[in-house]
């Protein structure tokens, strides 16, 4: 065990949950309300929401996982980049919309708004379903962040003793969340991204370096590995699958009940596009944290006797830090180490709000206590919050790691299935909601059937097409598939049913809600 | 001031991003090569800027 590593990452990890208790004072509001507790009182400016959304969506999960991708497969783990891209133009434009709407009717949910647009209890049903379904997976492998950085850092991993760190620091999560609410991850967001920033630009200095500069480093790779797989007379090969994960894990992103939480808890709409700007900034960390991979692959970390027990544990996931470890000077290690476990209590906190105003909202208010007041809402949403963190901490200690894996990838593949109620509805009511229902079920279908047959290895689809074999992102295939039955449902459900649409929201609710009005109603 | 469907046209350059990344055989090779990054991954990590300054266009010639 390293002491001055474990010095300097308790030091972080204690002032993490200072500031998590301390956010419930932090631009004071009623925190026994929803709006408060789950969304902030959406007042965060272009600051604090560029740290809440950005230290939402790259999750420690990611920081461990793309470069494991890279480490074990090459140029395609570095789709992470194309969908890092193609996330922003795509929000730019659909996000102001969803939060106007939901800003004038109150929606704290995706399906919130869905149920307000389409006024079908049953369609916002599937909606919250889904989400919640995606989200659990999501956090229980924030969970694993930690666990790979507490194993790095020598603690024992095996029987009761071995769970007790990460038993420790989700009781802490916990508490935070339930106290303070989305304020507590804003926060520590700030911490987080701090010193992710510090470890990978340090990293892009030291590590290199070591390895005789980038040109050298990338010399030692073999070809087949620094490109994808090019397109032969019969298979499109690694080019589509390349191009349909980038393009359907950026259309999946902005669908998590976790990022729509965060977007929602902005102040104003060019909070928003603002940050679209800004937030690709990330994009570019995560780039250079892809790059690691090819580090620890030229490094032959996974070579080095001392790392083999840990790689036989955690696979390519231990590829970080074991460079890390390899490379840094121990109290580097303890700030490197912080950074991936802080990064991985802030997404998992707001996934447990987000879960946890699905359930309050489109289960609980809807179906069990209609007449439920603001303050029992906020109560059960913050009970709720500690289920799901317990709910997700169950399943890691519980099951094996795979499982938590296996659903994060269907997770993926469902969510997405939910873009065409949400996004397509901030556009037009013309889709039906039993069309939309359909569309949704066939592609859950669709998908989770592909996954099956893959023994949810991964979530690559053969499309053939004639002779020639077109792999890609199952999900975005479903996607497809779910749009087309959609489409066709709802043209059919107008023809035969002629009765208006029920709508409760009108046009004007989907452009920018103007000052003055933002001002009245605060 | 510019009139409102006269600043939409701006939205259209948001497309670009999508093209140059779903285009993968424009960026498929490790020549030429810069500051020893193969081009695969000199490019699209350009491309995140570039992407970023394009929504950054966008964004200040549609304000509304």
């Amino acid at each position: 065990m390293d002491m001055v590593a474990i010095g300097v990452f308790i030091f972080f990890f204690v002032l993490v949950t200072v500031l998590g208790f301390v956010a419930a004072r932090w631009r004071r509001g009623d925190l026994a309300n929803l709006n408060e507790w789950g969304l902030a009182g959406r007042r965060f400016g272009t600051m604090v929401s560029w740290f809440l959304i950005g230290g939402d969506l790259y999750t420690a999960y990611t920081f461990i996982a793309v470069p494991a991708a890279v480490f074990g497969a090459g140029a395609l783990g570095f789709f992470a980049v194309p969908y890092t891209i193609l996330i922003y133009p795509f929000a730019f434009l659909v996000m102001p919309r969803l939060w106007a709407v939901s800003r004038r009717h109150g929606y704290v949910t995706p399906a919130d708004f869905v149920r307000g647009r389409y006024q079908s209890p049953l369609l916002a049903l599937a909606i919250a379903v889904t989400g919640i379904i995606a989200t659990m997976p999501y956090i229980a492998l924030q969970l694993v962040g930690i666990q790979v950085v507490i194993a790095a850092l020598g603690f024992p991993t095996e029987g009761w003793i071995g769970e007790m760190p990460l038993v420790i620091s989700f009781i802490v999560l916990a508490a935070y969340t339930y106290s303070s609410g989305l304020r507590a991850p804003a926060l520590i967001a700030v911490v987080k991204d701090t010193l992710i920033y510090v470890t990978i630009i340090a990293a892009m200095f030291i590590i290199p370096a070591r390895l005789g500069g980038f040109a050298a480093m990338f010399a030692r790779i073999p070809i087949d590995r620094l490109l994808l797989k090019a397109p032969s007379a019969d298979s499109l090969n690694g080019f589509s699958a390349y191009a349909t994960l980038a393009l359907g894990s950026a259309l999946a992103l902005f669908l998590y009940p976790h990022s729509i939480t965060a977007v929602l808890s902005s102040k104003d709409g060019n909070t928003i596009r603002r940050n679209m700007v800004l937030l690709p900034a990330y994009s570019l960390l995560l780039g250079l944290i892809a790059l690691l991979g090819y580090m620890a692959y030229v490094a032959g970390v996974d070579k080095l006797p001392e790392y083999a027990p840990y790689f036989k544990t955690y696979k390519a996931q231990f590829a970080v830090p074991a460079l890390f470890l390899h490379m840094f000077p121990s109290w580097f290690v303890g700030v490197a180490f912080a950074a991936i476990a802080i990064g991985a209590l802030v997404p998992a906190a707001i996934m447990s709000i987000a879960a946890a105003n699905l359930f309050t909202r489109n289960i609980y208010r809807e179906f069990i206590r209609p007449d439920c007041t603001h303050a029992q809402e906020a109560k059960v949403a913050k009970t709720v919050s500690l289920v799901v963190k317990a709910g997700a901490l169950i399943f890691i200690v519980g099951v094996p790691q795979q499982y938590a894996i296996q659903l994060q990838l269907l997770g993926g593949i469902w969510i997405i299935q939910t873009l065409p109620a949400i996004i397509f509805g901030l556009y037009t009511r013309w889709l039906d909601h039993r069309g939309l229902l359909l569309g949704w079920l066939v592609g859950i279908g669709f998908g989770t059937w592909v996954a099956y047959s893959n023994e949810f290895k991964n979530a690559n689809y053969n499309l053939h097409v004639g002779a020639l074999t077109i792999p890609g992102y199952a999900a975005l295939y479903a996607l497809i598939l779910n749009i087309a039955v959609s489409v066709v449902a709802s043209a059919l459900c107008r023809t035969l049913d002629r009765s208006a649409r029920k709508d409760s929201t009108v046009a004007g609710d989907y452009e920018d809600v103007p000052l003055a009005e933002l001002e009245a109603s605060a | 001031m510019q009139s409102k469907s006269h600043g939409k046209a701006w939205l259209l350059l948001l497309a670009l991003p999508y093209i140059a990344m779903l285009w993968v055989p424009s960026y498929n090779s490790a020549e030429p090569a810069w500051l020893g990054f193969p081009f695969f991954y000199w490019y699209q990590l350009l491309w995140v800027a570039l992407s970023s300054i394009i929504v950054a266009v966008v964004f200040t010639m549609t304000r509304p």
